[in-house]
């Protein structure tokens, strides 16, 4: 595969400089008598964005002169974005979206506050629940652990995407036919999961159905119609999933 | 409880009318079936009003009821485009966010609120002076604070309301709280001595919500502990000197914490004339009503809207704190506010499952005849009430003395609300293990044990189809038979709950001269599917698929729907719709008949034909009669009548089997699969039921195995107050389900429904397990969750067995 990884890996330089640019932000953190912690937006602010000669930088190049002027400071290689609102491309089932974003918004709030796509969920925010899955090329990501401007070069798969010329995903199909919900709240995710999962792997066993959804929570307890109807979606015939009236 | 008590005279005009041999004026004596087909199926005869709809036959002889057609807002749910409360999205909408305390046991001194006010983006800021949940001091005088007393970490003490979300967040931030930090206590044991620090300086009560819940009002209180609540029946002592065997030990259960997927919350408009909200709610009734009378407004200025929900398990009735603080912000600012809370304060502040410490005393005679039941239990529902788990022991099996004491015991933690059969997986958990112990004294089979001392017919009927398994047939029952260090174990355990039937249950039809037809109610969809069944209803009724139904709920501007907790909301609303369906299709047959050349009575509307009694015409299709309506809409609504015959009171259940596999060495316990048979009356949707039942078993294993909230005694801090470290049941765990349904005619309204929510696995799935532990290893396991520590330490205790 080539291009860029996402989400960036933990041991990238690029995602790990958490040097406060705001002096408020600091003396703010030291006076929060209420305080319960840094919220994670709050470190995301503090880190900032630096983009560094990676692959993330060439990612970042390709979408828009804007963002470059917005550039804050740019120092061994290393460009900073933020913390006010840069714009932002990204290409979202199809279509390309500019925002005004700052740079530390996640994909999901991208999504789901800024361009209305509120069929992505975000249950956790933080990255055990995958209920906030959606593609990016073709790979699942948690857009909650993602930053919109990861997504920036790469084709944004949401649920509301899925669909081609008004018809349901033989995913969502399965699952309308195998009743794989609930209250419908993880569907999405569960959705975006099971649609990668056909992608990468067009004859999945049961076992691999479990292993793809094995970070996707359903607290409605579906799972075994999610089982049956992913298999069905990808022709597998039912003798190995769970039987189920 | 959600259970409304009959009108005394509506009880007495129906007890009086089912013993009378000739029906009351407006009554009419019916035949409606009863039992379970292929079992018991029987006739009975019922007094019912004469405007009710005819009888409906069994779910065999019908086309859309009993039936599984595709849940009807399912497309809505795989495409995205079903709107949830966090969906919401309105002009001008502002973002709130709670400052929550992260002390858990203060008194409040002061709160500055003004460097949050200054945050350019903060529209308002709303300090918290009237705290809902939990229980209230009897005596408030007793603390004199301008503040809610600080009761446990997480609680909400402001908002802040700003344009974007993380203005919120970062504004919340600056808000200055100052404590008066007050000695407390998280660990349920050390709240119970007698020198631990108290969470309330006097005594203190809850209510419970309408999903149950709630603890024993006019109980004593000693220190942290409230109760004993006592309830007696014949004489315990008596009864243990009357056995031959008795059987005692103590139990433990943990706290669990619901953890909705979307979490609580509301978006709230604020407007001169009337006060809108979307709310996450399993009762837009409960929601409504406790606003109007929080804000002193009248009901007719509340309207509150639940189109999607994202689960609730009995934590999302009422408001809460977020409905109201996120009205009062509305109020303030002139803007809607939006305030869901994140998964850390769904965690914390919300609601849990009480835990248990139950020492539970049985005693049999030789020929298995219970003759006592004692069970003393502590538990804890943090600085609320209502951890409450006799309901098994009181009402699965006949003995002839009963005494239980429940305490509920305080600490400074969030309080508990009702969680799917409140107190019942607690309670099932030590009676259903001590119902084996006590068979294998006894030198009977569990089953057989179980058909001598449970009366109730529908669960001697799952019994027997648990007996023909191949499951259970495959059981040994030799415990401990197995050799290597891996040990399969099949064991099983009963459930039982209540029908609960919920008067404010209304339903409008519409009939319209497109042939289109409409359902209208304020019921929530809390993801059980009644929707679906509403539809169903209507298909029934007039013959047009159950897709093309509309299905109009969540929004009080319809008739009043009931709260979704209990198992109520099928048993409760079903009927109303059906009745209401069945008077729109006669005040069409009137709006038609002109037309058609005949009367009203010549007329019929069947399986989407209109015929003629008299032959006077051919059959024409219900669509087509409708275009002959003399106006372009007819229309009824009718609401739920009391049970035809409330004098017989009916339980659910069901019995559950698990198979087991126990790793010795590793203390893992694989649970390969259930088989479960459960009974809800009628079956509207059985689909739906089992996708239930499924959900039931699944939360009961994750129950028995993983979940666990964890406070650190040193902070008072839950450590695990995310979806990490709380771990529940995922993909990988999930064991195979084998679901079996019962139809179980009770012959009590015009659909014969009843619920499935509490009794659908959920109170047995932990017991099964721990059956099936024994089974597997000779050893009882007495607490949940059975992690591998758990798992190990009880097999390291147990006496050694020779395993060569
Ligand atoms: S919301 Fe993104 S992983 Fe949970
Ligand atoms: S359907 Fe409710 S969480 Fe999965």
């Amino acid at each position: 595969m080539s291009g860029p990884k996402f989400p960036p890996q933990p041991n990238d330089p690029s995602s790990s400089t958490p040097q406060s640019s705001d002096p408020a932000e600091t003396s703010q953190a030291k006076e929060r008598p209420a305080a319960k912690g840094i919220t994670r937006r709050g470190f995301l602010k503090g880190a900032g964005v630096a983009a560094a000669g990676t692959a993330l930088l060439e990612g970042a190049q390709v979408f828009t002169r804007e963002a470059a002027a917005a550039t804050r400071r740019e120092h061994d290689g290393v460009k900073e974005f933020g913390p006010g609102a840069v714009p932002v491309a990204l290409q979202v089932n199809g279509k390309e979206y500019t925002l005004q974003i700052e740079p530390r918004t996640t994909l999901a709030d991208a999504l789901r506050v800024h361009m209305g796509l509120t069929g992505t969920k975000v249950v956790c925010d933080r990255g055990p629940c995958s209920g906030c899955t959606v593609l990016m090329d073709d790979m699942p990501v948690n857009s909650c652990m993602t930053l919109a401007m990861d997504a920036i070069g790469h084709r944004v798969t949401t649920i509301e995407g899925l669909q081609s010329e008004g018809e349901l995903h033989p995913v969502q199909a399965a699952f309308v036919k195998h009743d794989a919900m609930q209250c419908g709240f993880c569907t999405p995710g569960m959705v975006m999961t099971c649609s990668a999962l056909l992608k990468k792997n067009s004859h999945p066993t049961e076992d691999d159905v479990r292993q793809a959804t094995a970070g996707n929570l359903c607290r409605c307890g579906t799972y075994p119609r999610i089982f049956a109807a992913t298999l069905e979606a990808a022709g597998v015939s039912g003798k190995e999933s769970i039987r189920n009236a | 409880m959600a259970t409304t008590k009959l009108p005394s005279s509506a009880d007495a005009l129906l007890g009086a009318a089912a013993d009378a041999a000739k029906p009351p004026a407006g009554m009419e004596t019916v035949t409606m079936p009863y039992g379970v087909p292929g079992y018991t199926l029987h006739d009975v005869q019922r007094q019912v009003p004469t405007t009710e709809p005819p009888v409906l036959p069994v779910n065999a002889d019908l086309e859309y009821i009993g039936k599984s057609p595709k849940r009807w807002d399912a497309h809505a749910k795989v495409s995205g485009s079903g709107r949830y409360t966090a969906d919401i999205q309105l002009p001008g909408m502002l973002y709130a966010k709670f400052v929550s305390s992260n002390v858990p046991h203060a008194k409040v001194v002061s709160i500055d609120t003004s460097a949050a006010e200054k945050v350019p983006g903060v529209k308002g800021v709303f300090v918290i002076e009237n705290l809902l949940g939990g229980a209230r001091l009897l005596n408030p005088s007793l603390e004199v604070s301008k503040y809610p007393i600080v009761r446990y970490a997480g609680q909400p003490i402001a908002a802040v309301a700003a344009t974007q979300p993380h203005i919120a967040e970062e504004a919340a931030l600056l808000v200055k709280v100052q404590y008066d930090a007050k000695p407390f206590v998280v660990d349920m044991e050390m709240a119970r001595q007698s020198d631990a620090p108290p969470v309330f300086p006097g005594p203190a009560n809850q209510g419970g919500s309408a999903g149950g819940g709630g603890g024993a009002r006019n109980v004593p209180q000693t220190g942290n502990i409230h109760g004993p609540a006592v309830h007696k029946r014949g004489d315990v002592e008596q009864g243990f000197k009357d056995a031959d065997f008795i059987v005692e030990s103590k139990y433990t259960t943990q706290v669990q914490v619901h953890n909705a997927l979307e979490t609580h919350g509301v978006v709230a408009d604020w407007k001169p004339d009337l006060l809108t909200v979307w709310a996450s709610t399993q009762g837009t009734a409960s929601v409504r009503e406790e606003l109007a009378s929080f804000f002193k407004l009248p009901k007719s200025q509340v309207r509150v809207i639940t189109e999607f929900m994202g689960g609730g398990f009995g934590a999302k009735f009422g408001p809460g704190n977020p409905g109201v603080v996120a009205a009062a912000l509305s109020k303030q600012t002139g803007a809607p506010v939006r305030l869901m809370l994140d998964r850390k304060e769904e965690q914390l502040s919300v609601g849990n499952r009480p835990s248990s410490d139950q020492t539970l005393k049985i005693g049999a005679k030789k020929d298995g005849t219970l003759t006592a039941i004692q069970l003393i239990s502590f538990g804890t529902a943090g600085c609320g009430t209502g951890a409450g788990c006799a309901g098994p022991a009181t009402n699965l099996y006949q003995s002839a003395s009963l005494h239980t004491e429940e305490n509920d015991v305080f600490i400074n933690a969030g309080p508990a609300a009702a969680f799917r059969a409140p107190g019942h997986p607690q309670g099932a958990f030590a009676l259903e293990q001590t119902i084996d112990e006590l068979a294998e004294k006894l030198n009977m089979q569990p089953l057989e044990f179980r058909d001598k001392i449970d009366t109730n017919p529908v669960r001697r009927v799952e019994r027997q189809i648990v007996r023909e398994s191949a499951l259970w047939k495959s059981r040994n029952p030799v415990p401990n038979a197995d050799r290597g260090p891996i040990k399969r174990g099949v064991g099983l355990s009963q459930s039982v709950w209540y029908r609960h039937i919920v008067m404010d249950s209304a339903a409008e039809v519409r009939v319209h001269r497109d042939g289109s037809v409409e359902v209208l109610s304020a019921v929530q969809d809390i993801g059980t599917g009644i929707k679906t069944v509403m539809a169903q209803i209507l298909a029934e009724q007039f013959g047009v698929p159950p897709q093309q139904v509309s299905v109009k709920i969540g929004d009080t501007n319809y008739p009043v729907g009931p709260n979704s907790g209990g198992s109520v909301t099928t048993a409760s609303l079903t009927p109303a719709v059906r009745d209401a369906a069945w008077q729109a299709a006669q005040k069409f047959l009137v709006s038609v008949a002109p037309a058609l050349g005949t009367t009203p009575d010549d007329l019929v509307l069947t399986k989407g034909e209109v015929h003629s009694k008299s032959g006077h015409m051919q059959p024409i299709s219900f669509r087509r009669a409708a275009a002959k309506m003399d106006t372009s809409e007819v229309s009824a609504q009718a609401r739920r009548i009391p049970d035809y015959d409330p004098k017989h009171y009916d339980t659910y259940g069901g019995v559950d089997v698990a198979e087991i596999e126990v790793d010795t060495e590793m203390g893992i316990i694989h649970v390969k699969q259930f088989f479960a048979v459960h009974d809800c009356g009628r079956p509207m949707n059985p689909s739906q039921v089992i996708n239930q039942i499924n959900g039931g078993l699944i939360q009961g294993t994750s129950f028995a195995l993983y979940e666990n909230r964890l406070i650190d005694p040193t902070y008072g801090l839950m450590v695990n107050a995310n979806l990490d470290l709380y771990k529940i049941a995922g993909a990988r765990d999930i064991p195979k389900l084998h679901v079996q349904l019962v139809e179980s005619y009770i012959a009590q309204s015009s659909t014969d429904a009843s619920g499935i929510g509490e009794a659908a696995g959920i109170i047995s799935a932990a017991a099964a397990i721990g059956n099936a532990f024994y089974n597997a290893t000779g050893v009882r396991i007495r607490s949940t969750p059975m992690t591998p520590s758990v798992v190990l330490e009880t097999l390291s205790k147990a006496p050694q067995r020779s395993n060569a």
